[in-house]
């Protein structure tokens, strides 16, 4: 049975227990798959046991696709065998890099959109499809710095990146919202440019103002409720290409299950309204 | 497509950016200009530039702190914070799975002049370390004490307990650390004196939970003899040795009923036993 994805959650282990036993309709749980890529153990049986109820959607942060080299063989190996285990409805990752030479980088790492680089990620992103035997989503990354070497767009990138590999997109509003703010270009004509029909996934998070520069430097840092105006740019973007499997980020200052639930509840809202069943 | 892209076709352009740019996130700020080419340089003058050096420092030392609650409660998050960040420019993660992050901190910890004052530190380290190891071992069933209750003596003497996948134990003849990291590492610790004394600690997990007792030394080389594949009479043997005065068969039936092992072989007959019906 298949069941339509509509707003869901970060999980995190201190809300597994609430996870569980929540029934909603529609609400399905994402994870970053590094964190399950254990040889056993509890951990691993409270993802089943999650799985058993839930929909799951890994969302990768370390096949560091924009780097100059092939992602890790062992790291596929090992998410290809965790997708097969919990059996994702969705998996994702990042235009971005954070393995480079044998090190982790915990962040999601920057890069000019060149030609060079263009082949180099399609490249990445074709040969984890290949392993994965399945279509991934790539995210738009926040971004903090003014870079002189970019020669695409970053929507024609992303288009051209879907165009070779066939792989789907996922929009994060929140970052549009963040890097617009940062770079100083327009949130609403970046939502409203970005290609629908390749969505697969949309994260809505919260940021926060750099603690010395203020307003002029918004940080991702997924530690605060949605934002008002990153819900006003959702349900515009919901209103113009329906209903999408909608996820609501928390990674830091948890609050509880139900709190964080009733922010899914907005988000659930805004796709069960009249415009997005019409888009 | 713009025909400016075509002078960007150069090979390894990409690897050199990402040559500086890593540098630069864990380079101080005054040696930046210095050290890296100056395309990234100019990147890392900008003020975005602090959010990537502060989220991937952040990310390290979270992942320290969450797999070192024990240590990180005795020193406090200014100390264990401040320490972490010196072990981590010294060996940054090389894999992304940050559950698995700090193999090496209780020896970075053991040679930490700050700690010198708190020479159970490293040991208490250790022991968190066995708890993560502990933790993610793929589920196996403790050898049941029945099985080894049903043995006729001369069947005993040659037969060799495996320890379980997740059991780990260590012997610590400086200091009381099993006492100093379990009151530690569980929310409401207790209070009151330690005695000042050798201690021991075996961590398991026979079933869902990693649990934790108290060992002597002869347990902890009862557990080094078995781990050789040496009989259950060379352990004992072993045992003795560590410490005299010790109950052999208190001993076996705690370590049983605490899930030490995994399953028995018999050395005559080394494949391992079928389970009885």
């Amino acid at each position: 049975m298949t069941t339509v994805l509509t707003a869901g959650l970060g999980l995190k282990p201190q809300h597994y227990d609430a996870a569980l036993a929540c029934p909603a309709d529609g609400l399905w749980f994402e994870v970053h798959p590094e964190n399950y890529m254990v040889a056993g153990g509890p951990r691993l049986a409270w993802l089943e046991a999650i799985r058993a109820r839930h929909a799951i959607s890994l969302h990768g942060v370390a096949l560091s696709l924009a780097a100059d080299a092939e992602p890790d063989a062992a790291h596929l190996q090992r998410l290809a065998a965790l997708a097969q285990r919990i059996q994702p409805s969705l998996i994702s990752e990042h235009l971005a890099w954070s393995t480079w030479r044998g090190t982790y980088h915990p962040d999601l790492l920057p890069f000019p959109r060149t030609a060079e680089v263009l082949a180099r990620i399609a490249d990445n992103v074709s040969r984890t499809q290949d392993a994965l035997q399945r279509r991934i989503a790539i995210e738009n990354p926040s971004h903090y710095l003014h870079m002189n070497g970019h020669d695409w767009d970053e929507i024609d990138f992303l288009t051209e990146l879907a165009r070779r590999t066939g792989c789907g997109l996922l929009l994060d509003v929140n970052n549009v919202y963040v890097s617009a703010s940062n770079l100083g270009f327009a949130a609403e004509a970046y939502i409203d440019a970005f290609p629908g029909e390749s969505i697969m996934e949309i994260h809505l998070a919260g940021h926060t103002p750099d603690p010395n520069l203020g307003a002029a430097l918004l940080v991702d840092t997924h530690d605060a409720p949605v934002a008002p105006e990153v819900w006003a740019l959702y349900a515009r973007l919901i209103a113009r290409i329906g209903a999408r499997p909608t996820l609501i980020e928390r990674d830091d200052n948890l609050p509880d299950f139900a709190t964080l639930f009733a922010e899914r509840q907005c988000a659930e809202a805004v796709l069960r309204t009249p415009l997005a069943r019409a888009a | 497509m713009n025909t400016a892209m075509l002078s960007n076709l150069v090979p390894g352009a990409l690897a050199r950016f990402q040559d500086g740019f890593a540098e630069a996130l864990l380079a101080p700020a005054s040696k930046l200009v210095t050290t890296i080419p100056p395309e990234v340089a100019a990147l890392a003058a900008q003020p975005g530039f602090a959010v990537y050096r502060n989220t991937v420092m952040k990310g390290c030392i979270d992942a320290l702190q969450a797999n070192y609650p024990a240590v990180a409660r005795l020193v406090g998050d200014e100390w264990f914070r401040a320490a972490a960040a010196i072990h981590v420019r010294e060996a940054l993660p090389t894999e992304p799975t940050l559950l698995r992050y700090g193999a090496a901190f209780a020896d970075f910890l053991a040679r930490f002049e700050p700690a010198a004052e708190l020479p159970y530190l490293p040991g208490v380290a250790r022991l968190d370390r066995y708890w993560t190891e502990a933790h993610a071992t793929p589920v196996q069933d403790a050898l049941d004490p029945a099985m080894v209750a049903r043995l006729a003596p001369e069947a005993l003497a040659g037969a060799v307990l495996h320890p379980h996948p997740a059991a780990r134990w260590a012997w610590f003849d400086y200091a009381p650390v099993y006492t100093i990291w379990s009151r530690n590492r569980a929310e409401a610790a207790p209070d009151g004196d330690i005695d000042w004394q050798p201690e021991g600690a075996l961590l398991t997990r026979p079933r869902d939970a990693v649990a934790w007792i108290a060992l002597d030394a002869a347990g902890c080389a009862f557990l080094d003899a078995c781990a050789a594949g040496h009989t259950l009479s060379a352990a004992a043997q072993a045992a003795l040795e560590a410490q005299a005065d010790i109950g052999l068969s208190q001993l076996v039936s705690t370590l049983l009923g605490a899930g030490a092992f995994g399953r028995m072989s018999f050395s005559e007959h080394p494949q391992p036993m079928e389970e009885q019906p």
